[in-house]
């Protein structure tokens, strides 16, 4: 569906079934570079299994207008805003990647919203590679190339997708060359820029889950421990699971782990 | 350069889409023969059905060894999915009843395949679908036969008969001013030798009975989106941009932007149009595939020997062949096929229609089939052939002499296949004579 969003069109997926906010409601927040379709599986369980399911594209990815915001403060202030727009005052919150910084940053600032909060393949401080922002910067395709190498395991590399007929490499790079440009070197510095993710994950009240690859190079385990030990001290509670054969796009890696990690947390797992 | 993955087209034609069989370790792929799969329990079935969980449910709709040739085939075209299907035929039609129903129009170049033809200019009217054909050399013929109700730019890499090269990026920036899709036919090229997609097409189809098997043995097609098109701001493809009633009020360029098309394809096309690829088909495709590389290589090396060979012997005409410099196409080809030009060609033969049979009668290594693409050598002469209804006035216009032989030059030892084509010609000496 097509909200209005600060006054912008935002295109906000719902998972195949009407957005009814009488359920309870979860936010899936994609990644850099991305759209709402890197969670089309777990979008569409999850509407279909009792959630009412907003997966927008940020500001200036995917079908919603620009302009982008350029830091992850004003996207956790744009999830808070997107909940206004669809008539919700509560919602748990799931973020990727750079969606990951969203939820935790939006959940920090508007706690009253949050009901709990799912990061998958996070890490914080999130630093980007100079290499990274220099390819984003200057040559996008170099960019792409290096997000996919990162992005999947070795076996990934060779495809076996568990999608039949999907060249999951070749959706990752087409989606991001999708986006205008500048859209991923502005998410590649608003990641690079967020620098208080522990401090707000110290304020967190919502339970927290935490997903990640087992063979996850962009995110890896020792950049995410200090997050998760964060989260586990704070008010809400956090625990982890850990994928064990998937990278850092483990909702196309392993689409029905993630889907049944998130859905069994947010009805009885917690 | 290839953004999707860091390996190359040798590694991938051998891995590409398959990881060994966790459940016995089974290195080659494993045929699945089998129509359909068994459900752990009833939720994960409602699941399936409903896409919310990847897999299969029914050997026409995806079939685990038909996935691995799809995702190889689309690793190869960096594409972002394909579908297989039975023939190249099955796979032209899946395409054009995916973006267009009665009411549709196609532009099409005028040099394809013969089956090709008969699909767009024959049989597809029937169903309300019309197709203008155009010289592919002309732009402005593709832009002249645009209509409001055009849905779809198609030609092939390498056109049928006279090897026209089709300019692939001036083509579909045609058909992108009218904000229609360019499909591109790649069979006689295979993603060795040219990815149309890199070139500005935006779907790829193959008939993979020729090249891509390269063994004879197994007809089938294969689909591939480059997921580029961008089919909510063309607007003109309700089939992609609206809820579709038949499976789960599905808005499939909503659901996801690069993949939609293949979406509506295999939920849609195969679902209903049933025109699937056997298992066993895949799994020998697959193993043709393994070696497109080194074959494709050693083809272009074999037909290049061949061209020059025909090109300079006095019974000959002349040599329709890209590679070489008395090719309109010559220098588009030295762009877009860089690494050859495939092992197609065609030349004509002094004596008109009794030289090309005698031709073909004196051959031993090269088979008179109605094929291309093998491995073995194959050779035909239309004007007594597929051709044959046709006056000399009908063949001229449609680019063939009464003295013209088609060969698919195949893997054969170079000097061997040489000899046989002088055999053929001094039959053919032998009747000029006389």
């Amino acid at each position: 569906m097509d909200l209005k969003v600060l006054d912008t069109p935002a295109r906000v997926y719902t998972g195949g079934r009407s957005f009814d906010r009488e359920l309870p409601t979860v936010v899936l927040i994609h990644g850099a570079g991305h759209d709402h379709s890197v969670w089309n599986h777990q979008a569409r369980h999850l509407a279909h299994h009792g959630f009412g399911v907003l997966a927008p594209d940020l500001p200036g990815h995917g079908a919603s207008a620009g302009p982008q915001r350029a830091s992850i403060p004003a996207l956790g202030d744009w999830i808070a805003a997107v909940l206004d727009a669809a008539g919700v005052v509560r919602a748990a919150l799931v973020g990727h990647s750079m969606g990951s910084l969203i939820a935790l940053e939006a959940t920090a600032r508007h706690p009253d919203r949050v009901s709990a909060l799912v990061l998958v393949g996070s890490a914080a401080p999130m630093p980007v590679a100079q290499p990274l922002l220099d390819a984003a910067a200057g040559d996008r395709a170099q960019a792409h190339a290096m997000i996919n190498q990162w992005s999947y395991t070795p076996a990934s590399h060779l495809g076996a997708s568990p999608s039949p007929g999907l060249w999951l490499p070749g959706v990752n790079a087409r989606l991001m060359a999708q986006q205008d440009e500048g859209v991923l070197s502005a998410d590649l510095l608003a990641c690079n820029a967020y620098t208080h993710g522990l401090e707000a994950a110290a304020a967190v009240r919502a339970p927290t889950l935490l997903i990640r690859g087992g063979r996850d190079q962009m995110t890896p385990a020792r950049a995410g421990k200090p997050l998760h030990d964060a989260l586990v001290n704070a008010a809400g509670g956090a625990r982890m699971i850990s994928l064990s054969g998937a990278g850092h796009a483990l909702m196309a890696e392993a689409p029905d782990a993630v889907t049944d990690a998130i859905r069994g947390f947010l009805t009885n797992d917690r | 350069m290839t953004t999707s993955t860091p390996y190359g087209p040798e590694t991938l034609a051998l891995h590409a889409g398959q990881s060994p069989d966790p459940t016995h370790g089974s290195r080659a792929t494993p045929i699945h023969f089998t129509t359909s799969y068994v459900f752990p329990d009833a939720d994960r079935a409602a699941d399936l059905f409903n896409l919310e969980r990847p897999g299969h449910v029914y050997s026409r709709i995806s079939n685990p060894t038909n996935a691995v040739l799809e995702e190889r085939i689309a690793a190869l075209e960096e594409g972002v999915g394909a579908i297989a299907t039975a023939s190249g035929q099955a796979t032209l039609h899946l395409a054009i009843a995916t973006l267009m129903g009665a009411g549709g129009h196609i532009v099409a170049s005028h040099s394809l395949y013969g089956g090709s033809h008969n699909l767009l200019g024959y049989t597809l009217p029937r169903f309300g679908i019309h197709t203008t054909f155009v010289d592919p050399r002309d732009a402005d013929a593709w832009r002249a036969a645009v209509r409001p109700e055009t849905r779809l730019f198609f030609g092939e890499s390498l056109g049928n008969p006279g090897l026209d090269v089709l300019d692939i990026p001036t083509v579909s920036a045609i058909a992108h001013e009218h904000r229609v899709p360019l499909l591109v036919d790649a069979t006689l090229v295979t993603p060795c030798l040219q990815r149309p997609l890199e070139l500005g097409a935006d779907l790829v189809m193959h008939s993979a009975t020729k090249f891509l098997g390269g063994h004879g043995v197994a007809v089938g097609g294969v689909l591939v989106d480059g997921g580029r098109f961008d089919w909510e701001a063309s607007a003109l493809f309700p089939t992609l941009t609206e809820p579709y009633d038949g499976f789960h009020g599905m808005d499939f360029a909503e659901e996801s932007p690069v993949t939609a098309f293949l979406l509506r394809a295999r939920r849609e096309g195969l679902r209903d149009f049933g025109a699937c690829l056997s298992p066993m088909n895949a799994f020998q495709l697959l193993q043709g595939l393994e070696t497109l590389p080194l074959r494709m290589r050693a083809h272009v090396d074999n037909a290049r020997a061949v061209a020059g060979h025909l090109a300079a012997h006095p019974l000959v005409k002349k040599v329709s062949y890209p590679g070489l410099e008395n090719h309109p196409d010559h220098a588009l080809a030295a762009r877009l096929l860089p690494q050859g030009c495939g092992s197609i060609l065609s030349f004509e033969l002094k004596g008109g229609r009794p030289a090309g049979r005698a031709f073909i009668e004196a051959l031993r290594l090269f088979s008179h089939l109605a094929n291309v693409g093998d491995a073995k050598s194959l050779v035909i002469h239309p004007a007594s052939t597929t051709h044959f209804r046709m006056s000399a006035a009908d063949l001229a216009a449609a680019g063939i002499g009464e003295g013209t032989v088609r060969l698919s030059v195949g893997l054969e030892s170079a000097a061997d296949l040489l000899a046989d084509l002088d055999r053929g010609l001094y039959a053919v000496g032998r009747l000029v004579k006389e």
